[in-house]
């Protein structure tokens, strides 16, 4: 072969290089579904959302829900609490978020209860801010749920909820 | 088998391949001569590979989403074919695949017995071959328990009562391979166990299958010896590659048809009722892969005979290389063996047929027959056939018939048989 026959594409590029275009779509349309398989199903996603009756938590009060297998802490502020966190400055924050914004009704905190550090579930009445207090690795979390010592990168995350009606909440 | 020695151009990989010989190894496999005049019966052996990876890999898969319980097994099953993403395909792929994988291989092992590959040197290939298939009809068989429906059920009732024809040790065998006094649980899940495994063995098989395949080479349709070195073959890389990756194209659309049209045409739709202990379904089969089998099985009016007879129809075919005499191995050359050749593939086709209709009056006199002359083919025909039969001459090479020239291949292409391979 001539060099100036190698530089132009001749039929047989042109199949190879179209061989080749649909081999790679037919490998990567049967590849999809062996990764999509381990996403979540349609059975998870049915239980994407929780709806739950606050009627009986009394102010001060915390409980805990299971919202797509991981903890919700629903709790009813007192007014101290509600007060302390809305009376922070945001430049002492790591994580700076008003608490007007955490906490569209004031009396109640909606949050997931899981540590933005690694994972685990923090505890109740604990820590030097009086709220949560993560055993894991020593965070500790204000009645607001933002981060105010230790190694959690963020505040504690505040799922997508709202209130069907006063005594219930929709999570999800 | 590549008669230089193989050295790595780069020095990472001479330094490797001193250490390891992966690339010697993929060099031999490159390079590794093969017949120039295999046709596309010689395809299947690729194909299914093709198949043991494909079950294991949607088999890991649906590892992922199955719980093996029997009071969770079914729902399970159905959690997979409707809310897992693609489950219903992953399955189906799954499901249609086993019975691709039996469709290769009878086509693999019927284009053996044409062309005489079981025969010396290739007796170890054959064999290995046959552990294969008897490891395939296992695994098989316990995979299509796990859905646990009433085929699947009663299905693993049945082959599991086979055992129970052993004198004196059967009922404690059956016990046994049940965990029970009946198929429950326990053996739900000492089948899941074992059906993941027993993949895992083949694929082992199939690595040592092929490795006794490289130690003398293929076997090829008029069946002679390739003389080396010699224009008889060609690299396996690219010619065979590009010829088993064709074969494979056009097998995955039939594959394909089952799976996105009919897929489930070759099951039992008894299998979408949840297993009951206490009802039998009025008629039960097996998958069609192994009725001709289970035809044998039922032609015989006494249990334990019957089973052995099972067994012997599979295990006549290991000592196959030594009941035909033969020494001749391509049956293009064999004129009286030809005919009997499709007498055993009609015999088996009809073993297959009966196997699936009830047995009772002219369906169990035809079962009778065809398992009669089944193992007439192995144990009378086959053996005195090699000796008595009158073979049509052999060319002297693969690539004599086709240049021509001596007195032989003259002989040999007035062949009508021979004209036709070619």
């Amino acid at each position: 072969m001539s060099d100036s026959e190698k530089k132009k594409p001749n039929r047989r590029d042109f199949i190879v290089t179209a061989t080749t275009a649909a081999g790679a779509v037919g490998v990567g349309a049967v590849v999809w579904p062996l990764v999509d398989q381990m996403n979540p199903d349609a059975s998870v996603k049915a239980l994407a959302s929780t709806e739950v009756d606050i009627s009986a938590v009394e102010p001060g009060q915390s409980i805990t829900v299971l919202w797509r297998g991981k903890p919700v802490f629903i709790k009813r502020r007192t007014q101290d609490e509600i007060d302390s966190a809305r009376a922070v400055d945001l430049s002492e924050l790591k994580h700076p978020e008003k608490d007007e914004d955490r906490a569209k009704n004031p009396e109640w905190l909606v949050m997931l209860g899981v540590c933005t550090h690694l994972g685990c579930v923090p505890l109740n009445d604990k820590g030097d801010y009086g709220a949560w207090f993560c055993p894991c690795h020593g965070s500790h979390y204000d009645t607001s749920g933002r981060i105010r010592k230790g190694p959690a990168p963020t505040n504690m995350e505040v799922p997508k909820y709202e209130f069907v009606n006063s005594n219930t909440i929709k999570i999800g | 088998m590549s008669d230089h020695e193989y050295t790595p151009k780069s020095k990472v990989g001479k330094w490797f391949n001193d250490r390891l010989p992966l690339l010697t190894l993929a060099n031999h496999l490159t390079d590794y001569p093969t017949p120039k005049n295999l046709n596309y019966w010689w395809t299947f052996g690729g194909i299914l590979t093709f198949c043991l990876i494909t079950q294991i890999i949607t088999g890991i898969v649906l590892g992922m989403h199955y719980v093996a319980h029997a009071d969770l097994a079914f729902q399970s099953v159905e959690h997979i074919m409707r809310d897992v993403n693609y489950g219903w395909l992953i399955r189906y792929v799954h499901a249609n695949g086993a019975s691709m994988f039996f469709l290769a291989v009878y086509i693999h092992i019927f284009r053996s017995l044409y062309y005489g590959s079981y025969k010396s040197p290739r007796e170890v290939i054959w064999i290995i071959g046959m552990l294969i298939y008897f490891l395939m009809m296992a695994t098989a068989f316990m995979g299509y328990v796990l859905p646990w429906g009433q085929m699947s059920f009663w299905g693993a009732t049945v082959i599991t009562n086979l055992f129970s024809a052993i004198p004196l040790v059967g009922e404690s065998i059956t016990n046994w391979l049940w965990g029970g006094y009946s198929v429950d649980n326990p053996t739900l899940t000492r089948f899941f166990s074992l059906h993941y495994l027993f993949p895992f063995l083949i694929l082992g098989l199939v690595v040592l299958h092929i490795w006794a395949l490289h130690v003398p080479g293929n076997n090829n349709p008029i069946g002679i010896d390739i003389k080396k070195p010699s224009k008889d073959t060609v690299p396996f890389h690219p010619y065979i590659v590009i010829k088993d990756a064709f074969a494979l194209l056009i097998f995955l659309l039939i594959f394909a048809f089952f799976v996105f049209f009919s897929p489930n045409i070759l099951g039992h739709a008894d299998n979408y009722i949840e297993a009951n202990p206490l009802v039998t379904p009025a008629h039960i089969v097996p998958e069609w892969y192994l009725l001709p089998f289970y035809a044998i099985l039922r032609s015989v009016p006494d249990k334990l005979l019957g089973v052995i007879a099972m067994f012997a129809a599979i295990f006549v075919l290991v000592i196959l290389p030594w009941l035909d005499t033969s020494k001749v191995r391509s049956t293009v050359f064999r004129p009286i063996y030809k005919q009997f050749y499709w007498f055993l593939v009609a015999d088996v086709l009809i073993l297959g047929y009966v196997g699936a209709m009830p047995a009772e009056g002219l369906y169990l006199l035809i079962a009778r027959v065809a398992t009669a002359y089944y193992f007439a083919h192995f144990l009378i025909i086959l053996p005195f056939l090699g000796l008595k039969e009158k073979t049509t001459p052999l060319p002297l090479s693969i690539t004599e018939p086709v240049l021509g020239g001596s007195a032989d291949m003259v002989m040999a292409r007035n062949n009508s048989d021979f004209k036709e391979k070619l």
